[in-house]
C-alpha cells in the first residue's frame, strides 16, 4: 500500500514538475532569448509602456475589448493626461482603442492586416512578445528590411528602428519591456485586484476551517 | 419565561412541519436520508470526494446560469461576449474563471471518487447499480464538457470539436453523414455552436441531475461501502441501529465541512491566483478566436480526456482506435462483473489486483501526459505500450481476481480515534 502510494504521488509529482520545465523553454528560439518577468502591478512601469504603444504601436494595431477611460483608470492618469498622452485619434475617452488605419489597408500594404493586441501576451505568452519586439535586425532581403530572430519572416516593419538606435541594449529592453508589461495588464485588467482579492478569499477560508474543524471536533467527541 | 416563549415557538414549528407532513413526506425523507441513514465512522479520505462532485456540479450549475446571462450562442460574438464577461460584467471574471477552473475540479474529484471505487471494491454487489449509474453521469460528465468547451469558440475548441466529431466518420457506411448530422453542417459552424450550447446548458445537466438523484437514491438504498470492505448494517444495536455506523447529519455533515473548506482553499487558489494553470485549465490556443483556416500546431483535448485521447492515437487504424477508445471508457461498467474476488476492500486483497490497480493507475497518468504530447517517435511506443496496460488490466481481471490469495477481512471495522 505504501509503495503503491509513493509510487502514485512521485508520478503526479514528476508530471507537474516536467510540464513546468517545458514550459519554460517553450518558444525559445536563439541564445539571446530572455524571459519577461513583468510586474503588472508596476504602474510606473504600465504608465511607460502605455506612452511607448501609443506612440510606436496604436497607429497600426488596436487593442478593441478595452476603452480608453479604463486605461486611465487603472493607470492613475487624469482625463487631460490621457487626452494628451495616450489619445491620438479622434476617439472620445469612453471609446475602445481603434487603431486608425483599415484593417484592408493593413493588408494591401502589408500582405497581412496587423492583428489587435488585446490578448496577444495571454495567445503568445509575455515572453515571445517581448522577444519579438527586442529582436529586430536589418535585413536588405525582406520586403520592409527588417527581419525577426523570434518571428522569422514577420511581415511588421522595425517600427522601432530609431529607438533602437538611441537608447543602448538595456534601456531598449526596458524600452520594450514596458509594452509587454501594459499588453499583459490589457490582456486582463482585472489581475492585480484578482490577487488582491484573492488573498482575503484564502484567509476567510482559513478562518473558517478553524471553526469547522472545532464544529468537528465537538460533534464527534462522543463517537468511539 | 424565556422558557415559555422557546415552546412557544417549538409548537409553532411543530404545526408548520406536520402540515406539511401530512401532504409531503418532508420529516421521514430527512430521517432517511440524513439523520438516521448510517455511514460507517471509518471513513478516510478517499471517501470525501462524492460530496466534493456535489459541491462542484452545485457551483457549475449556478455560475454556467449566470454566464448565460452574458453569453451570446452565436459565431460572431461568442468569442467577444466571453471577453465581455470578462472585463465588462460586474464580477464577470469570477463567475467564468470559477466556471472554466470548476470544469477541471469536477474531473479531479470524480476520478478521485472513481479511484475510491476501485480501491474498496464499492463496485461490487450490492452497489452494481450504485456504479453503473455512477459510470452514466461520468459519460454525461464527458459529454457536458465536451459541448462547453466549443462554447468560448476559441481556436483550439474550435479545432477539437472538429476533430472530435470527425470520429464518427470512422464508423463504416453511416459514418459521413452522421458527423453532417451532428454538425448541422459540413464544417463546425454557428448551427454547431447553437446546438452545442443547447446540449451544454439544458439537455445534459437535466440528465446529470436526474442521474445524481438515482446514484444517491441507489447509495442509500444499499448503504454506503467503507474502506474495510464489510457491511456495518451485520452488526446492529439494540434499536436497529448498526454499531459502526453514525448518522449522516450531523456527524458525516460536520467531517464534510472541514474537507469542503480544505478543498475550497485549493479551488479558489487556483481561481485567484493560476486561472489558467499553465495551460491545463483555459488553453493558450483559445485567447485566439476561431479561425477555420489555421490549424493550431498540435490539437489537443483538454487534460481529462488526454488517456482516452492517446489510446485514439496510439492505434493506427482510425476505426480500430475509435473503437479502443470508446471501449477505454466503457470497460469501467463491467468491473463488478469482472472482478472475480470475494473481498472487497484493497486492505485485505492480494498483491494480484494491488499491484494491477498500481499499473492501471500509472498507466492512465501516463497515457494523460502522452495524449497531450504530440505523436510521434518515442511517444507512440510508450502509447501503445501503456495502451496494452490499461486493457490487460480489464481483460486479465476475471484471471487474476479468481487466484487472489486475500487476507482475513474482520468482522467489524477497524476505527481508531
Amino acid at each position: 500500500m505504501k509503495l503503491f502510494k509513493t509510487i502514485t504521488v512521485s508520478c503526479f509529482l514528476l508530471l507537474i514538475l516536467y510540464a513546468d520545465l517545458t514550459k519554460a523553454s517553450e518558444g525559445n528560439t536563439g541564445d539571446n532569448f530572455l524571459v519577461a518577468n513583468n510586474d503588472v502591478s508596476d504602474v510606473n512601469s504600465l504608465q511607460r509602456g502605455a506612452g511607448n504603444f501609443f506612440n510606436y504601436c496604436a497607429g497600426c494595431h488596436s487593442l478593441k475589448f478595452i476603452r480608453y477611460n479604463q486605461i486611465a483608470e487603472d493607470l492613475d492618469l487624469n482625463k487631460s493626461q490621457l487626452v494628451e498622452n495616450l489619445i491620438f485619434t479622434q476617439a472620445k475617452p469612453e471609446d475602445a482603442v481603434i487603431a486608425n488605419m483599415l484593417p484592408s489597408d493593413g493588408s494591401r500594404w502589408f500582405g497581412k492586416s496587423p492583428p489587435d493586441l488585446s490578448l496577444i501576451t495571454r495567445s503568445r505568452g509575455t515572453d515571445q512578445v517581448y522577444n519579438f519586439l527586442r529582436t529586430f535586425y536589418k535585413d536588405s532581403n525582406s520586403p520592409t528590411g527588417a527581419d525577426n530572430r523570434a518571428l522569422p519572416g514577420t511581415s511588421m516593419p522595425n517600427v522601432l528602428w530609431l529607438v533602437q538606435e538611441q537608447l543602448n541594449e538595456k534601456e531598449f529592453d526596458q524600452f520594450t519591456l514596458d509594452i509587454v508589461n501594459f499588453l499583459d495588464y490589457v490582456s486582463e485588467p482585472i489581475q492585480s485586484e484578482r490577487k488582491r482579492i484573492g488573498i482575503w478569499v484564502i484567509l476567510f477560508l482559513l478562518v473558517f476551517l478553524v471553526f469547522s474543524y472545532g464544529l468537528y471536533k465537538d460533534i464527534w467527541k462522543e463517537v468511539h | 419565561m424565556s422558557n415559555g416563549q422557546n415552546q412557544d415557538q417549538s409548537m409553532f414549528s411543530n404545526t408548520i412541519l406536520k402540515w406539511i407532513d401530512d401532504r409531503f413526506p418532508l420529516s421521514s425523507l430527512i430521517r432517511e436520508h440524513a439523520t438516521e441513514y448510517y455511514a460507517s465512522k471509518n471513513f478516510n479520505i478517499w471517501y470525501i470526494f462524492g460530496v466534493l462532485s456535489l459541491v462542484v456540479l452545485v457551483i457549475q450549475l449556478v455560475t454556467g446560469i449566470f454566464l448565460t446571462m452574458s453569453y451570446k450562442p452565436s459565431a460572431k460574438e461568442a468569442f467577444d461576449s466571453v471577453e465581455y464577461i470578462m472585463r465588462s460584467v460586474e464580477w464577470g471574471w469570477l463567475i467564468r474563471y470559477m466556471h472554466s477552473t470548476g470544469s477541471s475540479f469536477f474531473f479531479i474529484v470524480v476520478y478521485l471518487h472513481m479511484f475510491r471505487a476501485m480501491l474498496y471494491g464499492s463496485y461490487k454487489k450490492p452497489r452494481e447499480l450504485v456504479w453503473i449509474v455512477g459510470m452514466l453521469i461520468y459519460f454525461c460528465l464527458i459529454a457536458e464538457a465536451f459541448f462547453g468547451y466549443l462554447l468560448p469558440w476559441g481556436n483550439m475548441s474550435y479545432w477539437a470539436a472538429q476533430v472530435i466529431v470527425n470520429l464518427f466518420s470512422a464508423i463504416p457506411f453511416i459514418g459521413e453523414t452522421l458527423t453532417e448530422w451532428i454538425r448541422g453542417d459540413y464544417y463546425i459552424s454557428d448551427i454547431t455552436l447553437n446546438r452545442f450550447f443547447a446540449f451544454h446548458v439544458i439537455a445534459v445537466p437535466l440528465a446529470i441531475i436526474a442521474l445524481v438523484f438515482a446514484h444517491i437514491l441507489a447509495l442509500h438504498h444499499v448503504g454506503s461501502n467503507n474502506p474495510d470492505g464489510i457491511e456495518i448494517k451485520n452488526y446492529k444495536d439494540e434499536q436497529g441501529k448498526p454499531i459502526d455506523g453514525v448518522a449522516f447529519h450531523p456527524y458525516h455533515t460536520s467531517k464534510d465541512l472541514v474537507w469542503i473548506t480544505v478543498f475550497l482553499i485549493l479551488f479558489f487558489a487556483a481561481v485567484f491566483f493560476a486561472p489558467e494553470m499553465g495551460g491545463f485549465f483555459l488553453e493558450v490556443d483559445n485567447f485566439e478566436p476561431a479561425n477555420p483556416l489555421q490549424t493550431p500546431e498540435h490539437i489537443v483535448p483538454p487534460w481529462y480526456l488526454t488517456p482516452y485521447y492517446a489510446i485514439l492515437r496510439a492505434i493506427p487504424n482510425k476505426l480500430l482506435g475509435v473503437i479502443f477508445m470508446a471501449s477505454s471508457v466503457l470497460f469501467f461498467v463491467f468491473l463488478p462483473w469482472l472482478d472475480k474476488c470475494k473481498v472487497k476492500s484493497i486492505r485485505y486483497r492480494g498483491w494480484q489486483y494491488k499491484l494491477a490497480l498500481s499499473c492501471f493507475a500509472v498507466s492512465f497518468v501516463v497515457l494523460g501526459y502522452l495524449g497531450m504530447q504530440p505523436a510521434t517517435g518515442i511517444y507512440v511506443v510508450l502509447a501503445r505500450l501503456f495502451t496494452i496496460v490499461y486493457f490487460l488490466f480489464f481483460l486479465m481481471m476475471p484471471f487474476y481476481t479468481r487466484f487472489e490469495k486475500t487476507k482475513p477481512v474482520p468482522e467489524r471495522v477497524v476505527y481508531k480515534k
